[in-house]
């Protein structure tokens, strides 16, 4: 009996009560535990993804007890490939942000491992887990300590930002709740198979209905879904580097995965499109999500608060996606929590590098930036390809995919937004390039020589070699979509 | 704001009440939650696990992996509490009374604590004379909450309780000492220090004890494998793992309660508060 | 009127569980003191407390604790004589939850007191603009 589903999720947690301990007996101590903890647990993800791509799903059951009675892991292709992403950005943000993590939080770096950890143990137990009621209380473990790192951010805003974020998590997470109590009032079960199973016989009930409902609203909260998203652009933007690299690209993605996981796993295809009917009134919410989305980013003047809206536009793309109800829409999700991920990571790695050498990256203070980090603004200039959508890199084909799906149902307002958005993105980033570009110090244009001396300032090596190796594996995984699509997505659908 | 909340809220509740349309009756023993896994708990557990509060089997067992994450979430509060108020630049005012004539010195801009004789007392900046009947009440009372919260503790299994009851009522005496005496009184007698890794320690016992069963040959969890490691029947390993796991969240909810409870009231400071 | 009456008074439970969610959410909405609205967020937990504890209740049962005879003499447990436990368990979590997020919110709330002297929303949105 080998037990990698469940090392996944412990030995972080492991990991992070150790930090805790080494936070009290010798600090240094703290850094090397949650760097072997994520570590192993990224290992046991690859072992469980290549596992469950030669042998299908895996079931793993807590303390022993079947299915109905006790918790289970289930892990499908969907699960593992999730798991993957989300072990593996944790990982390599933590080896990125050792310089930047002393920095920021000085005294408190070893209790801020721990928070860290703990937050990875929850987005891996979310993703792992087959039990409605257990995916609660991840999903409030993940948000605790989510609230804590955004309060340890700037001094000023912070604490408002990360209070603002608690009434609305709360929220979230409590519709979520009643949700999963009319569920289980319904069926008496809180295991995700068994209740879809038993729903089957209770498609018309009112019940239903309501627990789906709220089930939705709560996760489009924890999302940031348009209307709902006050909370995001504040909370990631106010939060310190380290937590800000991990957080948006993994948890709103993860809480698609959430969405994802109950559309089809428990309430069923042929609940959500053939019985209710709401693909096209979320199909055109999610339009207007992209759209809100892009034309806010044109608003902002800051570089972090640019990229939150952008977030919120991207979420649109894959809630779209999911409720599209074909199957290259899902295909197009799926693909697009993959690629959304790691190109958000490899944004915010580069934007990571820029605040450590930088504190303040309001975009006027971008001038010059080419000349003096030059590996970091590479990629960046990566991941704002990506992000646009340019052929090579993964931003690509999930466009692709999900363009061909808004096709194929006649949502061609989807389509248009989605291409608006892009040109909307292209022409952010671009302004972004121009300012880094030129350097519109007046002081060098006096000299009049023509080569203003510029001095290279770059951020540490260790942030450099992680960003570069993010930014390349856009374009691998651009190249390698349509293996992904066919080993993973494909098969998983069907 | 406010209307727009009104009517936000108004829907919310119609939506709620329509979806409770078609409960079935309160109360009835048919209805499909309390006929599907709760019969199996009710009529099973004591066979499978020798342990008569079902709540308890149900908790630390069956649902054993969702009570490791509460435990983690307490943890994580109490974490947070710290990371966010903790300060640890002292305050260089200080306050000292003249025990036989009430005369208050305030001594302005002293870096440590003055070592004074025995008629003068350290006080807080809001000086309340100690109450002699309050404090007298409190000292006979808190030894007797605490064994009670051991009680409660240890003998969850058998009655009501468990260890984030019992943990929590442990807290609490803690928090009697603090306000009947002061903040100083607590801090002194048990240290931050100790607190913190008494609450990371109460979480690994509970994922220190899941965790071996897996060399044991069993699922993550599966107390059943533990049989080799511990005396007495076979038959009531489950049990004892349970209280294991039980101990391990009372020492953790009492740690984090303290925590809680110091960093708030003294504003992170650790000197006066409530 | 008259038809919505028995209905009532046939779940008053849930009425009133949906009542008490209503007060919490209008409260952290629409109520401009920030503990104020820590309240209004306990009171909303709260309210999903209730329900959930309505849903394990069951008529003529009484509390999950099996009455072992001596010996290991076991009688025969009937399902029918005891509440629901799952219900009961699953919030005993959402308690710790609720209480975990409740000291979270307030020790913020201290934090937010010490930089700004104020708990007022309308306060704290002016002095952030000012800045």
């Amino acid at each position: 009996m080998d037990n990698y589903p469940v090392l996944i999720v412990v030995t972080p947690l492991l990991a992070a009560l150790f930090a805790g301990l080494a936070a009290w007996i010798e600090e240094r101590l703290s850094y090397p535990i949650a760097l072997i903890g994520l570590a192993i647990s990224t290992f046991s993800a690859f072992k469980v993804l290549m596992r469950v791509i030669a042998s299908g799903t895996i079931q793993y059951r807590m303390a022993g007890w079947a299915p109905p009675i006790g918790i289970e892991y289930r892990i499908d292709l969907l699960n593992a490939m999730v798991l993957m992403l989300v072990s593996s950005v944790a990982f390599l943000n933590l080896i990125a942000s050792y310089k930047s993590v002393e920095q920021e939080t000085n005294d408190r770096a070893a209790s801020f491992y721990t928070v860290y950890l703990l937050f990875v143990v929850g987005l891996l137990g979310v993703t792992a887990t087959g039990d409605l009621f257990n995916l609660y209380v991840l999903i409030e473990i993940t948000s605790l300590t989510s609230y804590a790192m955004v309060a340890l951010g700037d001094r000023d805003r912070a604490p408002l930002a990360s209070l603002n974020y608690i009434f609305i998590g709360v929220i979230g997470a409590s519709f979520y709740l009643l949700g999963v109590g009319y569920l289980y009032m319904q069926t008496g079960s809180l295991n995700m198979a068994d209740v879809s199973r038993i729903l089957q016989s209770h498609q018309g009930s009112s019940i239903v209905l309501t627990a789906f409902i709220l089930c939705m609203i709560g996760l489009w909260i924890k999302m940031a879904f348009f209307p709902l998203h006050v909370w995001l652009p504040n909370a990631y933007s106010y939060s310190p580097v380290a937590f800000s690299r991990v957080v948006a690209p993994l948890m709103t993605k993860v809480m698609i995965y959430i969405m994802i996981r109950l559309m089809i796993t428990v309430f069923g295809y042929d609940y959500i499109f053939k019985t209710l009917h709401l693909s096209s009134a979320v199909v055109w919410l999610a339009t207007i999500a992209i759209l809100a989305g892009a034309i806010m980013a044109l608003a902002q003047k800051n570089l972090k608060k640019m990229l939150t809206y952008i977030i919120i536009c991207e979420i649109g793309y894959m809630v779209g996606g999911a409720w599209m109800g074909n199957q290259l829409g899902m295909t197009g999700a799926i693909l697009h929590i993959l690629n959304d991920a790691l190109m958000t990571f490899a944004m915010f790695l580069a934007v990571g590098n820029i605040v450590y050498k930088i504190k303040d990256v309001d975009l006027s203070n971008l001038t010059g930036l080419f000349g003096k980090m030059p590996w970091t603004m590479a990629g960046l200039v990566l991941a704002a390809f990506s992000i646009i959508g340019v052929p090579p890199t993964c931003g690509f084909f999930s466009k692709w995919y999900l363009i061909l799906a808004a096709f194929e149902k006649g949502a061609y307002q989807f389509a248009a937004a989605l291409i608006i958005s892009s040109l909307i993105c292209a022409v952010l980033f671009f302004r972004v390039f121009e300012i880094c570009f030129f350097n519109t110090d007046s002081k060098d244009h006096e000299h009049g020589n023509g080569h203003p001396q510029i001095k290279i300032e770059e951020a540490p090596v260790s942030m450099l070699i992680i960003s570069g190796l993010v930014s390349l594996s856009l374009i691998v995984v651009g190249l390698f979509s349509g293996t992904i699509v066919n080993t993973i997505i494909l098969p998983f659908l069907k | 704001m406010k209307f727009l909340g009104f009517i936000v809220v108004c829907l919310t509740g119609a939506l709620l009440l329509y979806g409770t349309g078609q409960f079935p009756a309160w109360g009835d023993p048919g209805s499909p939650a309390s006929t599907h896994l709760s019969n199996y708990y009710i009529e099973k557990t004591v066979e499978q696990t020798q342990v008569p509060n079902i709540v308890t089997a149900v908790l630390a067992d069956y649902r054993g992996f969702d009570t490791m994450f509460e435990t983690s979430v307490i943890f994580c509060a109490g974490l947070t509490c710290f990371l966010l108020l903790r300060d640890f630049t002292e305050k260089k005012e200080r306050f000292y009374r003249h025990r036989p004539t009430g005369v208050i010195l305030h001594v302005k801009d002293s870096e440590k604590v003055l070592k004074v004789g025995k008629e003068f007392e350290h006080i807080d900046k809001d000086f309340v004379p100690s109450d002699l009947i309050i404090k007298t009440v409190c000292r006979i009372l808190i030894p007797f909450i605490q064994i009670y919260a051991l009680y409660v503790v240890a003998h969850g299994d058998f009655s009501p309780g468990g260890g984030f009851q019992g943990g929590v009522i442990f807290g609490s005496s803690l928090i009697l000492l603090a306000i009947s005496y002061d903040l100083k009184t607590l801090v002194e007698r048990i240290k931050e220090k100790v607190l913190g890794i008494f609450a990371a320690v109460g979480v690994l016992i509970y994922v220190g004890i899941a965790t071996i069963c897996m060399p044991m040959g069993g699922n993550f969890l599966n107390y059943g494998m533990l049989a080799p490691l511990l005396p007495g029947d076979p038959r009531h390993v489950r049990a004892l793992g349970m209280l294991g796991v039980e101990i391990g969240v009372g020492l953790a909810v009492m740690a984090v309660m303290a925590i809680i409870y110091i960093n708030i009231v003294s504003e992170g400071r650790h000197d006066e508060g409530l | 009127m008259t038809d919505l009456l028995p209905l009532i008074v046939a779940k008053y439970n849930y009425w009133l569980y949906v009542i008490l969610m209503m007060i919490g959410l209008y409260a952290m909405i629409a109520k401009n003191n920030l503990i104020k609205k820590v309240v209004g967020m306990n009171i909303f937990q709260t309210a999903i407390i209730l329900f959930y504890l309505s849903i394990g209740y069951k008529k003529d049962a009484t509390l999950p604790i099996v009455e072992v005879g001596h010996e290991g003499q076991e009688a025969v447990v009937r399902a029918l004589d005891y509440i629901n436990p799952l219900p009961h368990v699953l919030m005993l979590t959402a308690i710790v939850v609720s209480v975990a997020t409740f000291g979270v919110a307030m020790a913020l709330a201290v934090r937010i007191y010490q930089r700004y002297q104020t708990l007022e929303e309308d306060e704290l949105r002016m002095r952030l603009s000012e800045e």
